[in-house]
């Protein structure tokens, strides 16, 4: 059923330290909106609680890209078309490019952003698979400072996550550090647009002579949270990449991934889906 | 219950500026709609996954249906209506879509016609995969999208003849 308008209210603040403010003394009642790609969605089939929401979109302290000698900074109101339309973060970081274009349509990519792409903290998030073997970092501000903590860390469970009512998320930084590394980035949906993912598959490798010296492995909607794949990773880093380790790779990872059977796939199909990515990931590094 | 407040919006449309007086949370698509009577653009799902409420806010294209009022705010829109000024002639992809084949039932045309304008106004020479990316948001039941495709590579020629 639709929802009734009226039991919904919203307020912009004027700056972020009004808004940091209001969720401090009542985030109850602040509940942070950006793009709303996703809440708007909730309000028109009902499955929003009624309450009163702040807009964060006119928040310019959230937005912006800024680029260092050591990382790269997105604010949280970045949205998937900025993330796509700036050719710094398409060189150095392609994945995440592959990611924000992979993420519904242009509309929904020119209001979507990634700071809400984080904190609705969906499973099945196209970005958070690409931050994660990016060793992207996060800002969380409020009222009594900031806090940065390591995206890997982030997600607890299923949409909890290590964040306290009266913080926003400001910024993710991404360290300059990849220089060398090859990234593979697959999302598997039903069609090519407009998908929401079975599967989403993230890799990043640093490979010398043969030799994983260093490996990201990530992957969304194969557990409740984008998930880093660290015992594969244990199972392939320091190894030369032969076909016996690329097979005790895929392996661990049949072992590591808890998917489910939902809506949109099988718990058996995104098992096998994620094995054969990552052995298509593998194999093109050897080829 | 939040028992929110109607309160009164600017918002420039198709260059008009106009005063709403509405709920925060209120749907853009239904302003349009039901307090300023454009009833050209359309709802399909309200989920953002057809692009039938499809209009260029402050230049970019957003789907209606997921803009809340007070996003909108002091925003100008251009909805299908705005296309050419009082409809009084139609504009190049207007014309493909009518001389081609692009508009069968029409619910879904108004939503492709801003997907299409908003593509070939940013690029006069979209490839096919340009074509087929810009209109990805935008679901059509009838056409099976080819003859949609084929209007908006028209709409390129007629431009040049306007």
């Amino acid at each position: 059923m639709r929802a009734n308008i009226p039991d919904y209210d919203m307020w912009s603040p004027a700056s972020l330290d009004q808004a940091l403010d209001a969720l401090n003394m009542d985030p109850a009642s602040n509940k942070p909106f950006a793009g709303g790609t996703d809440l708007m969605v909730l309000l028109e089939a009902g499955d929003l609680p009624p309450g009163r929401f702040m807009n964060l979109w006119d928040l310019n302290e959230l937005r912006g890209v800024d680029i260092s000698e050591k990382s790269v900074s997105l604010g949280a109101l970045t949205t998937y078309e900025e993330i796509r339309a700036n050719d710094f973060l398409s060189m150095n970081f392609p994945m995440l490019g592959s990611a924000a274009r992979e993420t519904g349509s242009l509309a929904i990519q020119n209001r979507g952003t990634l700071g809400g792409n984080i904190m609705n903290a969906s499973p099945a998030a196209d970005t958070p698979p690409a931050l994660l073997v990016y060793d992207a970092q996060i800002e969380m501000e409020s009222v009594t400072g900031t806090r940065t903590l390591p995206y890997s860390h982030f997600h607890l469970g299923y949409k909890t996550m290590q964040s306290q009512p009266n913080e926003l998320l400001k910024k993710v930084r991404i360290p300059r550090s990849f220089e060398g590394w090859r990234g593979y980035y697959r999302k598997v949906g039903s069609r090519k647009a407009q998908a929401i993912s079975k599967v989403c598959f993230a890799g990043n490798v640093k490979l010398v002579e043969g030799v994983v010296v260093d490996i990201r492995i990530a992957l969304g909607s194969v557990a409740p949270i984008p998930l880093r794949c660290v015992d594969t990773e244990d199972a392939l880093r320091g190894k030369p990449l032969t076909p016996g380790l690329i097979q005790n790779a895929i392996q661990t990872l049949e072992g590591e991934i808890t998917p489910i059977d939902d809506i949109r796939s099988t718990a058996t199909y995104r098992v096998r889906v994620s094995m054969n990515l990552l052995r298509d990931m593998l194999d093109s590094f050897v080829g | 219950m939040a028992d929110a407040m109607k309160s009164e919006f600017e918002i420039t449309v198709n260059g008009e500026s106009k005063s709403v007086t509405t709920y925060p949370m209120g749907r853009l698509l239904d302003v349009l709609r039901e307090d300023l009577g454009l009833t050209g653009t359309k709802e399909g799902c309200g989920e953002g996954e057809c692009g039938a409420c499809s209009v260029l806010m402050n230049g970019t294209l957003v789907n209606s249906c997921l803009v809340p009022a007070l996003g909108a705010k002091n925003s100008k829109i251009t909805t299908v209506e705005g296309l050419v000024p009082n409809g009084s002639f139609l504009d190049p992809i207007q014309r493909a879509f009518l001389e081609y084949g692009g508009a069968q039932c029409g619910i879904c045309t108004p939503g492709m016609l801003m997907a299409a304008h908003n593509l070939l106004r940013r690029n006069k020479e979209p490839s096919r995969e340009d074509i087929e990316e810009a209109l990805a948001g935008n679901l059509c039941r009838c056409t099976g999208y080819m003859k949609i495709f084929e209007s908006v590579v028209q709409a390129l020629k007629n431009w040049e003849t306007v």
